[in-house]
């Protein structure tokens, strides 16, 4: 005769180990302090809803229904220890049975009472922050990717990331970091909206001509997603504000039209250790790297110097295709979201060359420059004084009026 | 021969060529050749001491010829020298 459900439950437990949340309380607690080889792998075996209700510090989440199918990927060692728990603790003893006798882990161990003991025992538990359901439809296309999901738009939602211009580059970057969810996205633009400007830069628009480029910039952003927040800096970035502004930002886009201010935030960045992703435009061609300070280059070691004014046009003087500042701005939103979410290879030690005219991408090798008048230094050793000279500075912003 | 990708604000110097050949067994005497076919960018490209000007990079292929022997590195016919100078148009 069958057993029934009840006796069927006695009959596991009576098989498997069983552990009191006191014990895990204090086999964890070992592990703040410094683990030792005992320090159990915790496993919540409840659904997904439940876990992200509230669950044990540092627990790992296999729903019992892929247990076995995913219980390797979480731990491969047979011998390590584990220590599952559920709502009460009759899942996780099932569970704990499977792991032993169909797999063969060797040392597992069935919490007792489950989360609903260890809480009412007065420990911790650890509440994961949730998307919204209005946030879950918004970002579906995200959450629907492995390398995405709900942990890697949670990243995107609390990054901060400051744009240094509202314009060809800044235009299109911000757009796409706001719709992509950047939760923080600082603004530096003192000029106001032209319509000359109108050919590229498009997160203006007809109607806004003559306002504030920052004030525009907002206006576009909060009409795409209300979830980001815009901080606006109506100034032109100089060494007397440059600290103050990238203090407590994550990651700088470049998109500045002139060598001081390049150089500038160049030596502001590796002071601060903030990466910046660099891009520059002229006619057809664009040029982009992501300079990560002590890891990669900085854009002193790719360019020591500025080259004179006759071979530094500007896009004023010179014009630039409109879409350029759009395929390039976008190569820099990819690259401040791979930083943000630590995946793929960013272009850290190369500097990336499209020929709009050819359609051609192509790349060159940037090395660090072990003589790197900022770089080769530690942050604290680089001075406000030195911050944005170069050589012949002076002659140079003269020539540049 | 190798081959010497030009850069937008060098190419009126070279007849608004994107690239042109010169000969050479190293860095610098392709640079010197085709400074001698196009004089124009004799200016831009080396400092009166006769070295590379700082603020041009040249590479052999993809790698900086300041990592490399600088203007001694030798060029195979088979090479692409690009020349780059650094750009700041962002609006």
């Amino acid at each position: 005769m069958s057993p029934s459900s009840a006796e069927l439950l006695r009959q596991v437990k009576s098989q498997i180990d069983e552990v009191d949340p006191s014990e895990v309380h204090e086999l964890l607690g070992h592990a703040n302090g410094n683990g030792n080889g005992s320090t159990p792998v915790l496993i919540d075996v409840r659904e997904t809803d439940e876990f992200s209700t509230g669950h044990l510090p540092g627990a790992r989440h296999v729903p019992r229904g892929y247990l076995e199918s995913r219980i390797e990927g979480t731990v491969a060692d047979r011998d390590t220890p584990i220590v599952l728990y559920c709502a009460s603790g009759n899942r996780s003893a099932y569970a704990a049975r499977t792991l032993h006798d169909d797999l063969g882990y060797e040392n597992v161990r069935s919490m007792t009472g489950g989360i609903t003991l260890w809480k009412d025992r007065g420990y911790d538990v650890a509440v994961p922050r949730t998307l919204s359901s209005e946030q879950r439809e918004r970002y579906s296309r995200h959450l629907l990717m492995t390398e995405i999901g709900t942990e890697g738009q949670q990243k995107l939602l609390d990054a901060r990331v400051l744009l240094l211009g509202a314009g060809g580059l800044g235009s299109p970057t911000a757009l796409y970091l706001a719709a992509a969810g950047v939760g923080t996205l600082g603004i530096v633009d003192d000029d106001v909206v032209d319509l000359s400007n109108l050919q590229r830069q498009v997160i203006h628009t007809n109607e806004r001509i003559g306002v504030p480029k920052v004030d525009s910039a907002e206006e576009t952003i909060h009409a795409l997603n209300p979830d980001v927040e815009v901080i606006k800096y109506r100034t032109r970035i100089g060494a007397d504000n440059i600290m103050e502004i990238l203090d407590g930002y994550d990651i700088v886009v470049d998109g500045v039209d002139n060598f001081p201010t390049r150089y500038l935030l160049n030596d502001a960045s590796v002071r601060l250790r903030i990466p910046v992703v660099s891009a520059s435009i002229l006619g057809f061609d664009g040029q982009l790297s992501v300079f990560s300070p002590y890891e990669g280059p900085c854009y002193r070691c790719l360019f020591p110097q500025p080259p004179p004014a006759e071979l530094a046009p500007s896009c004023g003087a010179n014009g630039v295709l409109g879409v350029l500042p759009g395929t390039m701005g976008l190569l820099q939103a990819t690259e401040v979201v791979k930083l943000i979410l630590g995946i793929g290879e960013p272009a850290i030690g190369r500097l990336l060359l499209y020929d709009a005219l050819a359609a051609t991408l192509g790349e060159v090798k940037v090395r660090r420059d072990p003589e790197c008048p900022i770089c080769s230094r530690p942050p604290d050793a680089i001075s406000d004084e030195e911050m944005g000279v170069f050589p012949d500075y002076e002659a140079f912003c003269a020539a540049a009026g | 021969m190798a081959t010497i990708k030009i850069p937008p604000v060098l190419r009126a110097s070279v007849g608004g060529e994107k690239q042109v050949h010169a000969a050479g067994d190293n860095v610098g005497a392709v640079l010197r050749e085709l400074a001698s076919v196009h004089p124009a960018t004799e200016g831009q490209l080396f400092a009166a001491g006769g070295e590379l000007n700082r603020y041009v990079n040249v590479y052999l292929n993809d790698e900086d010829v300041r990592v490399l022997d600088g203007l001694d590195t030798a060029v195979a016919a088979s090479d692409t020298l690009v020349i780059l100078p650094a750009m700041a148009g962002g609006r």
